[in-house]
């Protein structure tokens, strides 16, 4: 009894803050589940290797960011330039990974309509290859961002202190999910991708381009993917096994949301943030981790699709 | 232009170009990330000297060390094939139609074939301690072929008879390891009833509790599609690392133990007592693998191998003629558990310690390479690719040639588990049936019960 | 004879707000060849998953009644479940193991009804290995009942239609049920195939004592083969009686002919 009391007496203390920087949290996840659940709705299987794009975006961010800030002090201008630059380079080589991934460890075998579990193992195969590969050209050690702006706290809610990396993630969060959400319900594109997950023979009947769309969505979601693995890396830093965890954090997100359901990722992600965030309070550090597979495993138990439910091809 | 690059041969020389970059720039030197390009340029020979590339031994070493390895194999295959057709299609020319379409009526003299391959190797295996002598050459077989062997036979249950992907494998072992290091009293945890139990006694401990473990895993999950399976399993696999890694008062934390007892036998007048030398160890564990070789292959032929075989092919075919796919899925799951388990109390027993960094999910895909190269379901194809991968791995970590470091294994595993994917999914040595699935899978003709619904199908080629 | 062996009162089955079965209310006695009809789309074939526990109707009672008079609820139970009890099918679009032969399609049924006796098959122990000769000889036996022996090695993917309609059946044969229910067993199969299904059928019935449930499209064949018939329309039963009653009754010649099945509905004429 006293325990849990105690226990909540944290809680209350820290509430605020720690409500914060779940939904920091969260929008990371979220940008993440974005790339599974899109896989999913396509080519209806786990993108196993999606959590090396999400490593390997953080790795291009920081490489940037090392040539661009170095050891100067950039000046409120140049903070902005340059963390739009780290998140369009992070992005893009994230898309890039993605695209390359789709080529070699799916494409061969979409050809030739092999059983799912030969994709599963050959994403498993590319995930282990990437991320191993990073690390040995880049080295196995943790390497610190240089983010280009200090991290001063901007204002407070309820006496908790938001500080800049906490307005940057929501920023660039919201630009991107937003943005996301308007390209699949709306653009050419966007229709192709839905097309594709509700049925893809009748789609590729209709004149969509499957490869292409497949490509795109892989890109789309590799994208959103790379810009979240360098908004993770800011503060922790980047090193080549960092994607595994929050992968798979990610990936219990878009279940809960409902996997094939964008908006249910998005949701999927923050409630996951927060819930985990909360749980600091009871959870002891080495097992938050913990916290999350224990959310994937009841919601498999309880409801397999999700709080959304699974839309497939209905996303957006 | 276009049609320049569409070329399908320019296409092919551009990716047997690309592959051979990649080639050069994973045997190449460790980079670092103070200098980005350094692991990059350095593969290219020193100071970026174009023809210092020429020269590296480690050219030499690396086309040496696939001619073996492409020799090994398909020297192997080859005399499986003579024997397969000598004893199938005397003559036939058109074998390898029929042989898909129709099954062999002499079943038994294939049997006898492959008893007769499993007799040469195990004279072999017998004699081959008296073959390499040198004791650290004989502690790496044992621990890092003989060992491996006996947990690819336990995963080619889950993963190829019963067609489950099981990622946290790993984590019965762990459980089988650390319920040693507890039976034995060598955990900061007390073991069972305050007695320093004897080794052999942690054997039925370890299998029963990484089976539990297992079917309690299993129940839950294994009503799922076959891709949460491998996440959750995953999952698990982690949170078991998680564990042992942090519970300092229970496992002993990040420095697990090191007070292992040795292997020991005593009862009554008989008494036999495991020592450094590596040569008693090699031949117990070749018992187990034997043991476990048999114990198989029985099982596969049984009642419940077609059982799974059925599920794997149509589990709602399978569940209209009574079959319980749950139950069937969870045994399976259990089975592999238990080997693991079981596999967890001979590395224990012969290593003396237990320490987390062994356990991590990385190991889990290590034995699932075993599995896929030899050809997943097959039992012998689960053997030799085994022996092929993990004897190499062996090799390298004896006496390794500059090119290779230790920490790249992985690199390499994950590698070949994409190519394996891409050209010969069934493995090297496939299982008959096993391969026939494959083909009516691709075809269209069998469903695909990993995921019934299938959103990936044929494209057409893109002009 | 006379006793009930499926009583089917008030089934109703929806999905979402699709209403596929409604108050279906039909009962088939033992030892019967029974044939539910009807255009496409009117509820036979969720009328054989809610039978052997694919489906579960929200509403109604689906009992059935074994030889020794123990009755079962079938809604709520598992397909195995319902197989155990005696139950056995066939698919509309057939469903063999089709990378396995002939022989150990039809084997696989007749020892699914045993436990798990993992540990013997491990050890292989004299009853495991007894079990399996007997296995052996009652798939032996189904083989040379329907007339697949010559095709005992042949895999199953490679048979013809026919065959497979045939390999179908001894499949549900060997899990020694009291039913037997056949999806449009006739799809797909040339006249000659036909006529031997048909007598294949009526022997199952004959020798073996096992009573068919049947859905079928060939008016010709169900006209000749069933004894007493359904007719579902829209989810509900339309009309039921010997095939004489059904052939004169307007409402049936109505339901066909307001549908697409026109055709059908002269051969029921």
């Amino acid at each position: 009894m006293s325990y849990f009391s105690s226990h909540f007496a944290t809680l209350g203390h820290e509430f605020w803050g720690l409500l914060v920087g779940g939904i920091a949290n969260g929008f990371i996840y979220a940008m993440v589940a974005i790339g599974y659940t899109m896989v999913y709705g396509v080519l209806r299987l786990i993108n196993f290797a999606h959590s090396e794009v999400f490593m390997t975006g953080a790795f291009a961010s920081f490489f940037l960011l090392k040539f661009l800030v170095g050891n100067s002090t950039p000046n409120a201008f140049e903070s902005v330039v340059y963390l739009i630059a780290a998140v369009l380079i992070g992005g893009i080589v994230g898309a890039l990974v993605a695209l390359l991934l789709e080529r070699v460890a799916y494409r061969p075998l979409r050809r030739r309509s092999a059983p799912k579990l030969a994709y599963l193992i050959s994403a498993i195969g590319a995930s282990y290859f990437l991320y191993n590969f990073v690390g040995k050209e880049f080295g196995r050690i943790n390497l610190s961002i240089d983010a280009p702006y200090t991290n001063n706290t901007v204002f407070t809610i309820f006496g908790a202190p938001v500080q800049t990396y906490y307005i940057v993630i929501f920023f660039v969060g919201v630009t991107m999910l937003v943005t996301l959400d308007r390209l699949v319900a709306t653009s050419k594109l966007g229709h192709g991708i839905r097309a594709v997950a509700q049925d893809a023979e009748t789609a590729s009947l209709m004149g969509v381009n499957i490869d292409r769309t497949i490509a795109l969505t892989f890109m789309l979601g590799g994208f959103l993917g790379g810009v979240a693995g360098f908004l993770y890396s800011i503060p922790v830093g980047a090193v080549y096994g960092m994607g595994f965890t929050p992968a798979l954090k990610a990936f219990s997100a878009a279940v809960l949301g409902g996997i094939g359901n964008l908006r249910g990722a998005v949701l999927g992600g923050l409630i996951l943030g927060v819930v985990e965030s909360l749980s600091v309070a009871f959870v002891s550090g080495a097992y938050i981790d913990v916290v999350a597979f224990g959310v994937l495993v009841l919601v498999l138990l309880v409801r397999p699709t999700g709080i959304l439910g699974e839309r497939l091809g209905r996303s957006a | 232009m276009k049609n320049f690059f569409g070329n399908p041969r320019l296409q092919r020389y551009g990716r047997t170009l690309l592959i051979l970059l990649l080639i050069i720039v994973m045997t190449g030197p460790e980079g670092n990330g103070s200098q980005p390009t350094s692991g990059f340029t350095g593969s290219f020979g020193n100071h970026m000297s174009f023809f210092g590339f020429f020269y590296p031994q480690r050219w030499v070493v690396f086309v040496l060390l696939a001619g073996i390895i492409y020799g090994v194999i398909s020297s192997v295959k080859l005399t499986v094939h003579w024997w397969r057709n000598r004893a199938i299609f005397r003559g036939d020319t058109y074998q390898r139609i029929s042989r898909t379409v129709v099954a062999t009526k002499r079943r038994s003299r294939l049997k006898s074939t492959r008893l007769g391959f499993y007799a040469l190797g195990l004279a072999f295996a017998l004699y081959f301690p008296h073959l390499v002598t040198d004791q650290s050459w004989q502690t790496l077989v044992v621990q890092d072929v003989l060992v491996y062997l006996l947990l690819a036979l336990g995963l080619n249950v889950v993963t190829g008879f019963a067609g489950l992907l099981d990622l946290g494998y790993v984590a019965f072992y762990a459980i089988g390891a650390y319920t040693t290091a507890w039976v034995t009293g060598s955990l900061p945890t007390p073991p069972p009833f305050g007695v320093h139990w004897n080794t052999f006694v942690a054997i039925p401990v370890a299998i029963v509790f990484a089976m539990l473990c297992g079917v309690l895993l299993g129940i839950p999950t294994l009503r799922l599609r076959g891709d949460y399976l491998a996440i959750v399993t995953l999952g698990f696999g982690e949170i078991v690392y998680l564990f042992i890694n942090n519970s300092y008062g229970i496992t002993g934390g990040s420095t697990g133990t090191n007070q292992i007892p040795f292997l020991s036998f005593h009862l009554g007048p008989i008494k036999y007592l495991w020592g450094l030398i590596p040569e008693p160890y090699y031949y117990l564990t070749l018992a187990f693998v034997v043991i476990f070789l048999i114990v198989f292959s029985s099982l596969e032929h049984s009642r419940v191998g077609r059982s799974w075989v059925a599920i794997r092919e149509d589990e709602v075919a399978a569940e209209s003629l009574g079959i319980h796919p749950l139950k069937y899925k969870v045994m399976a799951f259990a089975i592999g558990a238990a080997s693991a388990g079981f596999a967890g109390v001979v590395t224990a027993s012969q290593t003396l310690f237990v320490t987390p960094p062994t356990f991590t999910i990385s190991f889990s895909i290590n034995i699932l390479v075993l599995v896929i190269f030899g050809g997943m379901g097959s039992i012998f194809g689960v053997v030799l690719g085994g022996l092929v991968v993990q004897g190499f791995v062996a090799y390298l970590t004896h006496s390794p040639p500059s090119v290779y470091n230790a920490a790249d294994l992985y690199m390499y595993l994950g590698a070949l588990l994409v190519v394996m994917m891409i050209y010969r999914p069934a493995g090297l040595f496939p299982s008959r049936r096993r391969l026939r699935e494959l083909h009516l899978i691709e075809g269209g003709v069998a469903p695909d019960t990993l995921q019934v619904e299938i959103g990936a199908h044929r494209v057409q080629e893109d002009v | 004879m006379g006793s009930l062996i499926f009583d089917v009162q008030d089934v109703t089955l929806r999905f979402g707000g699709v209403v596929s079965l409604n108050n279906v209310t039909l009962h088939q006695n033992r030892g019967e060849i029974l044939a539910i009809i009807g255009p496409n789309g009117a509820g036979k074939t969720s009328l054989f998953n809610s039978l052997t526990g694919v489906y579960a109707p929200q509403e109604g009672t689906i009992l059935f009644t074994n030889s020794q008079d123990k009755s079962i609820s079938v809604i709520g139970k598992k397909p195995f479940r319902v197989s155990n009890a005696g139950v056995a099918r066939t698919f509309q679009a057939s469903r063999m193991f089709s990378a396995m032969t002939t022989f150990e399609n039809v084997k696989i049924g007749a020892e699914s009804h045993r436990g798990l006796g993992v540990v013997g098959a491990m050890l292989k122990g004299p009853a495991t290995r007894r079990d399996d000769r007997n296995s052996d000889q009652a798939t032996k036996e189904l083989l040379e009942f329907v007339g697949l022996t010559s095709q005992a090695n042949t895999i199953a993917a490679s048979l013809s239609y026919g065959a497979r309609r045939r390999l179908e059946i001894a499949r549900g044969l060997a899990t020694k049920p009291e039913v037997l229910l056949l999806d449009e067993p006739a799809a797909g199969t040339n006249p000659a195939e036909k006529i031997e299904l048909a007598q294949l059928i009526r022997r199952v019935r004959d020798e073996m004592g096992v009573s068919i449930l049947l859905i079928e499209h060939d008016m010709k064949l169900v006209m000749s083969l069933a004894e007493r018939l359904y007719v579902l329309n829209f989810g509900s039963v339309i009309a039921s009686g010997t095939p004489d009653e059904i052939r004169a009754n307007p409402v049936v010649i109505e339901a066909y002919l307001g549908s697409a099945d026109a055709g059908v509905a002269e051969e029921t004429k």
